[in-house]
């Protein structure tokens, strides 16, 4: 059992590690820096301009078919990944299937081009 | 998993229950929709916790690059979506009580089929004669004895998704 906590050790490094690498300076800035405020500085920045009205709007629906589009190439990947993994043991019908796998869905990537899915309109 | 003495395993598995309990309460209990999507991501993050420490690194990639990445991303899309995402005062609906009587229902049916059973029984459950890994997986999904047709059969299914997808969601514009 502690060798599954052991595998996973430099995953839980990493996830110390990651809050603290850009934690670091902003603290270290707001320890060392002088504090001169005025109305300029402390608008609220974002990207350089001032934000116009409320930032909770409602977005474009596209915005969805994108996620869903995605999310179906996120799952290709779930399959794909082991077959990739066993590569090395495959003999050409395994192979094959694979192909065939990755061409099925090829097939609506272009459906999806062909109906201007991944047009921005 | 042995709960008499304070073992790191211990430490990690109380460490994500929080996580995913302190998470389903978020999603349950916050009146803004667009944080319960990010808590909502948060108790799925404890849940790859548990298939981590049940020796299930495959599944506990697949439920971050999978149920957070994707799925999490589609729920905030959705809630951005809605007009109401920052108006909704309401923490319960009209419908509370059918929801009540359907998480007791299956935290009664977990209890008593799940762990009660297993409750108590110090050692470990037999592993399989055959430790599958992923390598496994994948030569089972692809050579003819395994699940070939299931695979393929699966690559249509997200063909068929990605149809549907693109007939409902641009149906307005042509």
């Amino acid at each position: 059992m502690t060798n599954v906590l052991n595998e996973w050790a430099f995953i839980g490094v990493f996830f110390l590690l990651a809050p603290l690498l850009p934690s670091l300076p902003i603290a270290i800035a707001a320890l060392i820096s002088p504090r001169k405020p005025n109305a300029i500085k402390q608008a609220t920045y974002e990207c350089g301009l001032e934000t116009v009205g409320d930032t909770w709007v409602q977005f474009k629906v596209q915005y969805y078919v994108f996620g869903l589009i995605f999310l179906v190439f996120d799952v290709e990947m779930v399959f794909l990944f082991p077959w990739a993994l066993a590569y090395q043991q495959l003999d050409f019908f395994a192979f094959a299937a694979g192909l065939l796998f990755i061409f099925l869905l090829t097939d609506a990537l272009f459906y999806a081009w062909g109906k201007n899915a991944l047009e921005w309109s | 998993m042995v709960f008499g003495s304070f073992t790191p395993e211990a430490f990690a598995f109380g460490f994500f229950t929080i996580l995913t309990l302190g998470g389903a309460y978020g999603v349950a209990m916050n009146t803004n929709l667009v944080r319960g999507a990010v808590w909502l991501i948060v108790s799925l993050f404890g849940v790859a916790g548990f298939l981590a420490l049940l020796s299930a690194g495959f599944l506990a990639a697949v439920q971050v690059l999978v149920y957070i990445g994707a799925i999490g991303i589609l729920f905030t899309f959705a809630v951005m979506l809605t007009r109401s995402m920052t108006n909704v005062n309401q923490r319960f609906n009209q419908q509370w009580w059918i929801s009540l009587l359907v998480s007791a229902l299956l935290f009664i049916l977990l209890i008593v089929g799940v762990i009660i059973p297993v409750w108590g029984n110090q050692s470990p459950a037999d592993m399989s004669p055959t430790i599958a890994n992923t390598t496994d997986l994948g030569v089972a999904l692809v050579t003819g004895g395994g699940f070939v047709l299931p695979f393929e059969v699966a690559s249509l299914l997200l063909t068929a998704a990605i149809i549907g997808a693109i007939l409902i969601a641009r149906e307005d514009e042509e």
